[in-house]
């Protein structure tokens, strides 16, 4: 895999023309929308609105449903996602994800960071261990755990679990992290830090981040889209659709007007 | 009432009933077989009743019940002694007996043959035997029956040696007809080699056969005389003798001795008198090997369908009928396994095996009839639906998202599937596991007719390549339960050793399903705990 140079201004994900089906129910009708390198995008909405549709896309999620069409084109960098020749493993790689629910394996946690780099076959010592610190400390994490890397991952309190889940997306040094609601089953304390995770992890990484929190899209994002019953119904920087959005329906959502 | 009952209060009550119910059952069959089969080991007083009419009887009192015809209480009495009284068993009324002794002296032997023997020692022809410190005549003959054990070695080495040979000249003869089978000209040198060591092989058998016979029949010359409670003589060769108990002269001491050496008896030796006496080694072996064998096909076949259906196949109509079919395969009644294991198994695969690898056997089948291979493939036939209910069950319960987490990280299907699924899974199918093996142990109709057998000649494991015997047939602890209970000529004697046959079947269940749950636990701790 070579690593393309490319041109700071173009999007490093775009979305043209987007319609998807889950069997004859349309989930997404014509999105289009793209994304900068180095920026956290939000994606805002009512529930049901297709925002998880849309993020499972980028990483190709939604081939483990049955019955999905996907229309359209998306393209991470010069590559068509949905093309028949593009490789679905080296593209999850490439655009790592983080639940809603965290997920860690039942393994300890070295073994859940080092995961990623396991099954693609990756097993040098000094490699590994070098990428677990470094994979906690971006997560910020690392004290917390660095005396039980060996204990099980599954004993960790919610938002450790959900910023160990961040750690092992980060460990296979992806481009993309995609976000779907990371912080809805956390506590306000854990929910601040991974916000300030968010923060520090786009100086490296493109973060597109689905969320039901107003104010953590505003706090976070440098770009948010407003999607409502699977249209994108607005899309531009952050300020800008708080402040002085160009739909009503963006505004009646964000003042709470509605849903 | 009405709002009693929306309490909730009533159901729960139910259920508790419930469970006491099926509890109180368990403990009761468990109690029932404990009670019988725990006590017939223990070396109990022999009893003389003195009769009304003048007769005495000496036994051991079995039980004491009410005579359902007359209504007057009546012992059963042990007397032993089938060879000279026809039968070991006694009924006598109590108002008959006018007295009763323990004599001191009274003796219970158990023999090789015809069942123990109760009596009085009156004399003994060992001349040539070291008995001079011997004090009392019961000691003597004790002596000299350890005496006489310690040749036993030497016999039991001819014999050993005798049957190596005897599988030697077996083996050879299968070689022969097979070379003959193939082309008699063309072989001719090596078929001349062949019989030649063979007839080599032979003579050397004949040896030691006459070796073995003058020994026996040197070490048959010493026998004991005895006398039954009525003065009956009988001679008994003392090789014949395998325990010599004094039952009313022991210390408590003494008879948990003896109890502990008839257990070990039990575990560990061969069955005699057409089983109801003996050990019952062949048949824990067999039950344990052939569930072992089972599990061998059943676990793999079972996880890998599981893992087919529930991972992989589209789950459309064609799925879900599959899956029907395998739930309902645990309905079908397992003697028509038994059938089927016979017509696919043993005469058309093994009669394959046969046609092609044996052919100069035939008619003589090799793997063409019952055998302990077929049981075992028969009896996973049976087991296998529940290994793929508990594994679909299992990997089903596995929430969706770790299976997303590991493929977002870019692993494969194959890959989330070792990595994650199956550990997580593992405890699951121990369970199934579990359930199969307590299924396949407990199963004895459809063996009967694919190759279980009475007695065994010789085990399906031994030290001769290739070790395992798998065309071999086997003994079983379920069979030997039916066999003895209810095709023994003597069901009386035998009632006990349906007891005690039960009670290790209980055992080996026991012990095989907490090893598995040992192990599940231990996994269960790797693979979950509470997290939030
Ligand atoms: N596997 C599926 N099969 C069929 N329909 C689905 C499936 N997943 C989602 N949908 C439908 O697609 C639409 C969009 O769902 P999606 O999960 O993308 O919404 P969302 O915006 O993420 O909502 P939420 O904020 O509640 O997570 C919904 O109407 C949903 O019912
Ligand atoms: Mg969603």
């Amino acid at each position: 895999m070579t690593v393309p140079t490319h041109n700071p201004a173009s999007p490093i994900l775009t979305v043209k023309d987007l319609d998807l089906f889950y069997g004859a129910k349309q989930a997404l009708k014509k999105i289009n929308i793209s994304m900068q390198r180095n920026q956290v995008t939000a994606f805002i909405g009512p529930s049901g609105c297709g925002k998880s549709t849309l993020l499972r896309c980028f990483n190709r999620m939604n081939d483990l449903i049955d019955n999905v069409r996907v229309e359209g084109s998306i393209s991470f960098e010069d590559q068509e996602i949905y093309a028949a020749s593009t490789d679905v493993i080296t593209l999850r790689r490439r655009i790592g994800m983080v639940f809603q629910q965290s997920n860690p394996f039942p393994k300890s946690i070295y073994e859940n960071i080092v995961y990623g780099l396991r099954i693609a076959g990756v097993n040098d010592k000094s490699l590994l261990d070098e990428t677990v610190e470094r994979s906690l400390r971006s997560a910020a994490i690392w004290d917390e755990v660095k005396d039980r890397l060996h204990d099980s991952a599954l004993g960790l309190s919610g938002g450790q679990a959900q910023r160990i889940c961040i750690a092992r997306a980060i460990a296979v040094n992806p481009e993309i992290i995609l976000m779907d609601e990371p912080c809805s089953a956390l506590d306000p304390i854990s929910t601040l830090k991974i916000e300030e995770l968010i923060d520090e992890l786009k100086r490296k990484y493109t973060i597109i981040i689905v969320t039901h929190n107003m104010q953590q899209a505003a706090r976070v994002s440098d770009v948010t889209g407003f999607f409502y019953l699977g249209e994108l119904i607005e899309a531009g920087p952050t300020r800008k659709i708080f402040t002085n959005p160009e739909k009503t329906q963006t505004e009646d959502y964000i003042t709470g007007r509605f849903g | 009432m009405k709002q009693y009952w929306k309490t909730g209060e009533p159901l729960v009550m139910l259920t508790g009933a419930a469970l006491a119910v099926i509890l109180v059952m368990t403990l009761t069959l468990v109690g029932v077989v404990l009670t019988n089969g725990l006590g017939y080991f223990w070396p109990s007083h022999l009893v003389r009743l003195e009769l009304k009419d003048g007769s005495t009887a000496l036994g051991q009192i079995m039980k004491r019940e009410k005579n359902p015809l007359t209504g007057e209480h009546r012992l059963q009495l042990k007397v032993s002694n089938r060879d000279l009284y026809g039968q070991d068993f006694r009924w006598i009324d109590e108002k008959d007996v006018t007295g009763r002794s323990l004599p001191k002296d009274a003796l219970l032997l158990e023999r090789r043959e015809h069942g123990n023997f109760a009596g009085f020692l009156s004399g003994l022809s060992v001349d040539g035997l070291k008995v001079d410190q011997a004090t009392s005549p019961l000691e003597k003959l004790k002596l000299a029956r350890a005496a006489i054990e310690e040749r036993q070695p030497h016999l039991d080495n001819i014999r050993k040696k005798m049957m190596t040979l005897n599988q030697q000249a077996e083996s050879m003869r299968l070689k022969l007809l097979k070379l003959e089978y193939r082309n008699r000209e063309q072989h001719a040198a090596e078929i001349a080699r062949l019989t030649a060591t063979r007839e080599q092989v032979l003579a050397e058998f004949n040896v030691l056969n006459g070796q073995a016979t003058t020994a026996q029949a040197e070490i048959g010359g010493f026998t004991a005389q005895f006398k039954d409670v009525s003065g009956g003589a009988k001679d008994i060769p003392l090789v014949d003798i395998m325990r010599i108990l004094a039952p009313n002269d022991m210390s408590i001491p003494a008879k948990m001795l003896a109890y502990a050496s008839r257990v070990k008896e039990l575990l560990l030796d061969e069955p005699r008198e057409s089983n109801t006496e003996g050990g019952l080694f062949p048949a824990i072996f067999g039950t344990v090997m052939m569930v072992l064998v089972m599990s061998f096909f059943s676990l793999p076949f079972g996880v890998i369908a599981a893992i087919y259906l529930r991972e992989y196949a589209r789950d459309g109509l064609m799925t879900r009928m599959v899956r029907i079919a395998v739930n309902n395969l645990a309905g079908v009644p397992s003697i028509v396994y038994g059938v089927f294991g016979l017509g696919f198994f043993v005469y058309g695969i093994g009669g394959s095996i046969d046609a092609i690898f044996f052919p100069e056997r035939l008619p003589t089948p090799t793997f063409g009839t019952g055998g302990i291979l077929w049981s075992s493939l028969t009896l996973a036939l049976l087991t296998v639906p529940v290994v793929i209910v508990a594994t679909e069950e299992s990997l089903a319960s596995i929430p969706r998202g770790l299976r997303e987490g590991s493929l977002a990280l870019g692993a494969t299907k194959f890959q989330t599937l070792t990595r994650v699924l199956l550990p997580m899974a593992t405890p699951g199918i121990m369970t199934g596991l579990i359930l199969s093996m307590a299924r396949a142990v407990g199963e004895v109709a459809p063996l009967m007719v694919v190759g279980v057998v009475k007695l065994a000649p010789s085990l399906p494991f031994d030290t001769t390549f290739p070790f395992f015997h798998m065309d071999r047939k086997f003994m079983h602890l379920g069979f030997h339960i039916y066999d003895v209970g209810f095709q023994s000529p003597n069901v009386e004697a035998a009632k006990p050793m349906v007891y005690i046959t039960t009670l290790l079947l209980l055992g080996i269940v026991i012990v095989a399903s907490s090893m598995a749950i040992y192990f599940r636990t231990r996994m269960r701790k790797r693979y979950t705990s509470s997290h939030f």
